[in-house]
């Protein structure tokens, strides 16, 4: 039976539960609620309160109780109910998780579960994607699965890597894309790109749910005889450059495409690592395709209209192509 | 932790209990003053501290009287006046002055300054510089101490100004309402930088935000060490014993700038002149000697050996190599 892509966190989490006693959970309405998604629904039932903590409406005392539990030497998966308001545990993330280590030699092994992404009419404060804030962290991994299979795996390398990981579950694909699951237990490993559907002619790098714009995009200029390579970052700290290269330096034209907005995003950052490293591969501009730098608007022809989507990337993609 | 000095003097086997932990704290307030005067008046003048030095003089009886009580299953968070805390959990000096000093025999490796330095080793975490950050910290840890089934507690060490914070109350408001082994210290000095208390907080005491918590919460002559131990055991044997967490206020003054940088023009005098009467040092020393537990030969062999100790640990640090730029990338992440 076909597994939802919130199924599949699901079940990375109850997996790793199982398998290890000092993996906890801790955030606000996981518990007798089940999580505002219902992430964790039955997990309070079947692992008690000890493990399922729900926790007042604290977002700092969130990622603060789990840094502090991380460096106790359990692995705390920490729930920010809308990537939003991880805002209000930033200092915590950013200035205390990150730095551990390096200053002063201290493993922090806690996840963030952070369910980000627009297309849901959430409005301004429920619709972000604020990636960034901890890419450029040093300390910090980031990862952003676009499919269940790399949801269920990823979330399982959080939970075991023995670093702060800040884990981007898109709300758009909880339950709209579907597969089938290994039977066997399985990881993915932090910091691989992977190539999600070859070609020739142009390559579009991508994460999170513009992994299936770029998919569909891809299909429809096949139609017009483009052979189009798609690559899933899926992780975005540390950022595999070296997949996306390879990548370019077969097709030699590159569109970058998030979700997120444009200024300071991603695609800014893959465009200058591919001109530094292998700016004489290319045969045509760097293209990108993003939400524009407003906030993220409520009504649907507003948002419609921020969101990038098939439309918007055929058109960029196809005039690279003939360049 | 460290061996605590031996307690010399002619008639060992006929000291009370009292007298030897009046021996142990102002050994230990003894060693906190030194370092931290030479560190301050020192090293830091001379340039061979290029950051900034935040000491605790005056406050010494408070990361003293508390750390004490603590044991091997115990985590503390130290805030950056409480240098006593790490000599207690046997950090050594030389360690110490070599953070200070960017050595890489600081227990930072000279990644990071002064006070902001941990070791779980010694159950000791590092501060940030958003002070009040260790709070939910501490109760994550408190946390994981009972999911564990140990007995620890968690100490944690914060400054007045520390309270005006949202996460403060956060991490307090989560400790009480998980009930978690916790014991808040505040050493209230009274400044926060340059801010008084009458504009950090409309209450009198740091303690009456207590009762919103449903936290006992004790204030203290945070310049009397025997009196901070006493509350401090208080407050230990409340957290120890499951019923949740408790707030200890440590009154005292800040008798120096917010750092080394900073001539405190903003303290009315007058005020130094009151505390210095206070000091946590010369009272205990008055004590020890009205008490009989000590005579004035004891109280100048202590200064002495502790003078010594420190020229040790000075030319201990001073010896400790610079970090080499080539370590600049190590340890972002495991295994890098």
């Amino acid at each position: 039976m076909p597994t939802t892509y919130l199924e599949a966190i699901r079940e990375g989490l109850w997996e790793e539960m199982e398998r290890d006693p000092n993996v906890f959970l801790l955030g606000e309405d996981i518990g007798i609620y089940g999580g505002a998604f219902k992430v964790t629904a039955g997990f309070i039932e079947h692992f008690g309160e000890k493990r399922v903590v729900d926790t007042p409406i604290s977002e700092a005392a969130i990622a603060g109780a789990a840094i502090g539990a991380g460096l106790m030497g359990l692995r705390p998966v920490a729930e920010m109910q809308f990537a939003d308001f991880i805002t209000c545990g930033f200092d915590q993330i950013v200035n205390f998780a990150a730095k551990c280590r390096y200053r002063w030699g201290a493993a922090v092994p806690i996840v963030v579960r952070a369910p980000s992404g627009g297309g849901i009419h959430g409005g301004p404060f429920h619709s972000q994607n604020p990636e960034m804030w901890f890419v450029r962290t040093p300390g910090l991994k980031v990862v952003a699965p676009a499919t269940a299979y790399d949801a269920k795996g990823l979330i399982k390398s959080a939970i075991r890597d023995n670093d702060p990981v800040i884990f981007f579950e898109h709300k758009g694909l909880y339950r709209k894309i579907k597969e089938e699951l290994p039977a066997e237990e399985y990881t993915v490993p932090i910091g691989k790109a992977k190539v999600v559907r070859e070609g020739r002619d142009l390559t579009i790098v991508t994460y999170g749910s513009m992994v299936w714009v770029a998919l569909e995009a891809a299909e429809k200029l096949a139609e017009e005889g483009a052979s189009v390579e798609v690559v899933d970052l899926r992780t975005l700290l540390p950022l595999d450059r070296d997949t996306v290269c390879e990548s370019v330096k077969k097709t030699s034209k590159v569109l970058l495409l998030h979700e997120d907005t444009r200024t300071g995003g991603m695609a800014g950052e893959l465009a200058a690592s591919i001109t530094e490293s292998i700016w004489d591969y290319l045969d045509g501009p760097i293209v990108r395709v993003t939400a524009p730098d407003t906030p993220v608007p409520y009504s649907p022809p507003l948002e419609d209209a921020f969101l990038p989507n098939c439309d918007k990337v055929v058109e960029k993609a196809r005039s690279l192509w003939r360049y | 932790m460290s061996a605590i000095p031996a307690v010399t003097g002619d008639r060992p086997d006929q000291r009370t209990a009292d007298a030897t932990l009046a021996h142990q704290c102002l050994y230990y307030m003894s060693m906190m003053r030194e370092l931290e005067d030479r560190i301050e008046r020192k090293l830091y003048r001379q340039g061979k501290i290029v950051g900034g030095v935040y000491v605790g003089r005056g406050q010494e009886a408070i990361p003293v009287g508390t750390a004490l009580l603590s044991g091997p299953e115990d985590i503390m968070l130290p805030s950056h006046r409480d240098l006593a805390v790490f000599l207690v959990r046997g950090v050594s000096p030389g360690r110490i002055l070599a953070q200070y000093m960017g050595r890489a025999g600081g227990l930072t490796r000279g990644r990071d300054g002064n006070m902001h330095m941990g070791d779980m080793k010694h159950g000791l975490v590092a501060i940030i510089s958003a002070l009040a950050a260790t709070v939910p910290v501490a109760a994550g840890i408190a946390l994981a101490l009972r999911y564990r089934g140990s007995n620890g507690v968690a100490f944690n060490y914060f400054g007045d100004g520390a309270t005006s914070r949202g996460d403060w109350h956060e991490g307090v408001n989560f400790a009480s309402v998980q009930k978690l082994p916790v014991v808040f210290i505040c050493n209230n000095n009274q400044y926060a930088y340059s801010t008084p208390l009458s504009l950090q907080m409309a209450c009198a005491n740091v303690a009456d935000r207590g009762p919103a918590y449903n936290m006992p919460a004790e204030i203290v002559d945070g310049n009397d060490v025997l009196a901070v131990h006493a509350a401090t055991r208080r407050a230990v044997d409340y957290a120890r014993s499951g019923q949740g967490p408790y707030l200890l206020e440590c009154k005292t003054f800040r008798m120096t700038g917010h750092s080394a940088h900073d001539a405190a023009h903003y303290v009315p005098k007058g005020l130094f002149d009151e505390w210095g009467k206070l000091d946590p040092i010369v009272r205990l020393e008055a004590r020890m000697l009205a008490e009989g537990w000590a005579d004035t030969a004891e109280i100048e062999q202590n200064r002495a050996s502790v003078r010594r100790e420190v020229d040790e640990a000075v030319e201990w640090a001073d010896a400790s190599p610079l970090p080499d730029p080539s370590t600049l990338l190590v340890d972002v992440y495991e295994g890098q």
